[in-house]
């Protein structure tokens, strides 16, 4: 809708279709209102039942994820979910995804997706203190790849960096089955005063509804209605409904809230987000049971000419919604305008139940809000279990070669390759507290004034959700565990930003509940519920679908940090200890991929008791300062997990393999035990090998010495090759392709 | 000792440099509000790092026409040391308090990492506690810090000893290589011409503190404490 398309009179089946609305909606619409809804008052439904707003497809099976344990203030439902992390503190966390904006325009697309994740914590009362970012990109040769990696990682800087709040962690990796649909999801961590924490539910009819930060504009309107859709050659035109982002206002608008939250003036808040003004005020009076007028003449507008429509479901960015208690709306304005930002008192609380709009004296919305908010649809959509995988292909006998040469390909190959080049670009030490900087097992960043720490990672491997969603599920969940264990820190809770294609298809259905079902498992075993999370569904183009993407962002806290470890190798002469089980499972390892250009296999199982035994006996050692450094057995594997150490600690490591894998006889034994990606396990150095192994015996742990530190290369069964050559290898991929045509 | 931040909106390293100097003066240091004219007696001023104003016009540009600056110059010029770090030195260059501007790095990306730098000027209330020559590790966080003036005045500070510190390589080597960001001569602090008033882009509050993996930023604000606590 623009000045030059007058907004329609009559509600037809075209404009009922292009709001993304079913016919079997909008007859409940028409039940719902007991007349015609007007244009606005179909936008308003079209956003709230949409399924980024709604999660209509995915209710019933999110219902069934583990949302308690002990220091769960609060979980799903909230703008993010709360943790207790003692003292009197709480950590406030959520990822959310802005997929379809930063394919069509990368850099706004990304940038506005970092803007929206801290307005969901800081909402809340935090103050941000760590951005965290999963990127998932298509085949580098691809022509569109380096133009978004480009694009997304300058928005995601520009963004985080004039914000002031490091970027200190995530992921960025490549395939071909993301060439049409990219994935950009954002993770906010904050912290808060236990008894100071905001809420959105509105209470106290007659109190004023304050607006505040940037104007409304024209932009983002139906964001959340194109988040709702596939893609198609025509999405380009989308452009437009991209939001722009000014971090320079959400600083301002961050550093008020803070001065206001401190004050009690503030009875409820909510950012604008998704579908803006419309889910704002909805959510607010639906969860205090109360109505809404608003007087859209008073909302700040940077546009002449704006309907009611427009105002309602603009996008625009660094804009949120407050319920002041009386009398205190004149100190807020204060403290607003000395941030040179936006207050007008645009509402009121009512007991009507109803949501009223008025513009230019006329009454533009009366809405039902919870009739509405209540019979948001809900589907049970027919699903299919994937098919279990057949076999891993065996490698065609020397197609393997040195198994040195081959830990030189796999460090240089895309996803293995060092994201030096992208974290760069990312403040990652503003706000002095970043501790383990990225390209560790998780981000440690000190809880400001304490010697506390918190542990955050973020994690998925998408082909092995493709070829088993409920391993794959399993092992995300049991992924971030793990990294957080890897640098000593208790393991909390997760976020989750499940990234699925086209719900109406039963195979991906299929795919969406396998995967709930194998994170419900691995959440369960590891008492490590999920607090918040997005859903994204219909990332598709042209018919194909994203394989399935349940990022898991993990929070852990560390009591002392200065007991945390990292993965650097600390000094010469150490013992090199595995620890967990190797089978030498190869189906679906990046090993077989570089091997073989395809993915082959089951995913490796995850045995859940043996990831807790293993966990717990790491970290456990870790606090007791038996460990010098630690790192989790991942993409790549076992030789992979050796060659990071030496490369961040800048020693090297002579490695025997075990006698069960002797002289290379059995090349498929021996690449499983180097390369096997087998879940649970971690490669750790001692000063003493015997006493851990010790130790590791009477808990039952498995754990064998492999090797021992020292040197300038890895030396491997005779064979021998520099770290320099390894650290050329693996620094050299990203900047050299993203320096290219 | 007692110390001033200004914050400007937008500043964003406003606190950690607070933290910093708190630590090495074991004592408050006060926050002045960008809008605000009067400014407490102070034996030391510090513009911290950020995006004031969002760096929207130009860096610096917005953030020096502040009211406060006006003080902060007179201030200057009555010999009060300032301290600019980051946005902060853009903001100096843009008052026309230190010469020199600050372009985008060579690279047209934001860089944030570690560099070495080697001590042009250790004799300094700011540099003081370190060698003539020192090689000392501190991040770097910018989009602004390709360090740029004119011959005559690139000659003068070399003169004159106003160039507080280059970036180098670890064995304390000039090079290329070593260079972030395309500054002229690897240039990363300079000096007023009474030494009193220096910027720097590189962020000695970061790394002030073992805990967060170096300290070499230390020294820089305990030296200021020893030569102004009298």
């Amino acid at each position: 809708m623009s000045e030059t398309s007058p907004e329609p009179r009559q509600i037809t089946p075209d404009i009922i279709a292009r709001h993304g609305l079913t016919g079997e909606e909008y007859a409940k619409i028409l039940d719902i209102l007991g007349r015609e809804p007007n244009i606005t008052e179909l936008g308003i439904f079209s956003v709230m039942w949409s399924e980024h707003c709604s999660y209509k497809s995915s209710k019933k099976w999110l219902k069934t994820l583990p949302t308690e344990a002990p220091w769960v203030i609060c979980g799903p439902g909230e703008n993010a979910g709360i943790i207790d992390i003692g003292d009197g503190q709480a950590a406030i966390f959520k990822m959310e995804s802005h997929n379809h904006p930063s394919f069509i325009e990368p850099y706004q697309g990304a940038a506005t997706g970092v803007g929206g994740i801290l307005r969901d914590v800081f909402t809340m009362g935090a103050r941000p203190v760590a951005n965290l970012n999963a990127l998932r990109f298509g085949d580098p040769g691809h022509g569109k790849t380096r133009h978004l990696v480009a694009g997304v990682v300058a928005g995601i800087g520009g963004y985080g960096n004039c914000v002031g709040v490091p970027t200190v962690g995530g992921e960025c990796t490549f395939h071909g089955a993301y060439n049409g649909n990219i994935l950009v999801n954002a993770m906010t961590v904050g912290i808060a005063d236990t008894d100071n924490i905001f809420y959105s539910q509105a209470s106290g009819v007659g109190n004023a509804i304050v607006y505040v930060g940037s104007k409304t504009g024209r932009d983002g309107i139906h964001g959340a209605t194109m988040a709702s859709t596939e893609f198609n050659q025509d999405s380009e035109e989308k452009r437009p409904t991209v939001q722009v982002g000014d971090p320079f206002t959400e600083k301002l608008l961050i550093e008020a809230c803070m001065e206001l939250m401190a004050t009690d003036a503030i009875v409820a808040i909510q950012d604008m987000g998704a579908a803006g003004l419309t889910s704002s005020s909805f959510e607010m009076a639906s969860k205090g049971d109360l109505g809404v007028e608003l007087d859209l003449d008073r909302v700040p507008q940077r546009e002449e000419g704006m309907t009611a429509y427009e105002i309602m479901l603009s996008e625009s960015q660094e804009r949120m919604l407050m319920v002041l208690r009386p009398g205190a709306e004149d100190m807020a304005r204060s403290v607003f305008e000395k941030w040179e930002l936006d207050f007008a008192i645009i509402g009121v609380l009512t007991d009507t139940g109803r949501m009223v709009l008025t513009m230019g004296g006329e009454r533009a919305a009366d809405l039902p809000i919870n009739p509405l908010a209540e019979a948001s649809p809900e589907y049970d959509r027919p699903w299919t279990p994937t098919p279990a995988s057949p076999p891993a292909a065996a490698i065609p006998p020397g197609d393997d070669g040195p198994p040195l040469e081959s830990l030189k390909r796999l460090l240089g190959c895309p996803d293995l390759a060092s994201k030096r080049w992208v974290w760069e670009q990312y403040d990652h030490m503003v706000m002095a507290d970043t501790v383990h900087r990225p390209g560790g097992d998780a981000a440690v960043v000190r809880v400001h004034g304490t010697a506390k720490a918190l542990a955050m990672t973020s994690d998925c491997t998408p082909r092995y959700c493709l070829a088993d969603p409920v391993e794959g599920g399993r092992q995300a969940v049991a992924e971030a565990w793990r990294n957080l264990t890897a640098v000593g820190a208790r393991p909390l809770a997760i976020t989750d930003c499940m990234n699925f294609g086209n719900p109406e298809k039963p195979e991906i259905m299929g795919q969406f509940v396998g995967a709930i079902e194998g994170m419900r498992d691995a959440c369960r075993a590891l008492e490590f519920p999920v607090v918040s999370g997005n859903v994204s569904l219909y990332n598709e183009t042209q018919g194909k679908a994203i394989p399935p993407t349940p990022t898991i962002g993990g929070v852990g806290l560390l009591e002392d940090l200065a007991l945390a470890v990292n993965l650097a190798f600390a000094g010469e002469g150490q013992d090199l200890i595995l620890i967990g089980e190797t089978k030498g499972h190869l189906g679906q390892s990046l090993y077989l991929c570089q091997a073989l250009g395809s993915e082959t296999g089951p995913p490796p199982p995850v045995d859940l008791k043996a990831e807790r035994g293993n966990g717990d006996f790491i970290r456990a050692m870790i606090g007791g300062g038996r460990i010098t450094a630690c790192h989790d057995i991942a993409d790549g594997g076992l030789l992979v997990a050796v060659a990071e150490m030496a490369l961040a600690g800048n020693i090297g490591a002579r490695v025997t393999a075990p006698a069960a894998t002797p002289d290379n006889r059995d090349p498929r034994l021996y690449a499983g035990w180097l390369f096997g990606e087998d879940q649970g396990r971690y490669l750790v150095t001692t000063t003493d090998g015997d006493s851990l192994l010790g130790e590791a015996g009477k808990a039952g742990v498995p754990a064998a010495k492999i090797g021992v530190t020292g040197g300038g290369a890895i030396e491997l069964d005779g064979q021998r090759m520099t770290i320099d050559e390894l650290r050329d290898a693996n620094e050299r991929w990203l900047p050299e392709y993203m320096a290219g045509p | 000792m007692k110390a001033a931040v200004i914050v400007f909106p937008g500043s964003n390293c406003d606190r950690d440099v607070k933290v910093a100097l708190e630590q090495s003066i074991g004592g408050p240091v006060s926050m002045v509000w960008h809008r605000d004219t009067d400014l407490p007696p102070v034996d030391l001023i510090v513009i911290p790092g950020g995006f004031s104003y969002g760096d929207y016009l130009r860096s610096g540009a917005m953030g020096a026409h502040s009211p406060i600056m006006k003080e902060v110059a007179a201030r200057a010029r009555r010999g009060v040391p300032v301290l600019g770090i980051c946005n902060g030195f853009q903001i100096l260059t843009e008052a026309g308090l230190l010469p020199g501007v600050l372009m985008p790095n060579a690279g047209l990306k934001f860089v944030c990492k570690d560099v070495y730098l080697r001590i042009g000027q250790a004799n300094t209330v700011f540099t003081r506690l370190y060698r003539p020559d020192q090689v000392i590790r501190l991040p770097i966080a910018h989009h602004d810090g390709n360090y740029f003036a004119d011959a005559e005045t690139c000659k003068a500070l070399e003169d004159e000893g106003r160039i507080a510190m280059r970036y180098c390589s670890p064995d304390g080597e000039i090079t290329e290589d070593a260079n972030p960001n395309g500054s002229l001569g690897n240039i990363a602090g300079v000096l007023s011409a009474n030494r009193t008033v220096l910027g720097l882009m590189p962020h000695p509050e970061r790394l002030a503190e073992a805990a967060l993996g170096g300290a070499d930023g230390r020294a820089m604000f305990d030296g200021l404490v020893e030569a102004l606590a009298a």
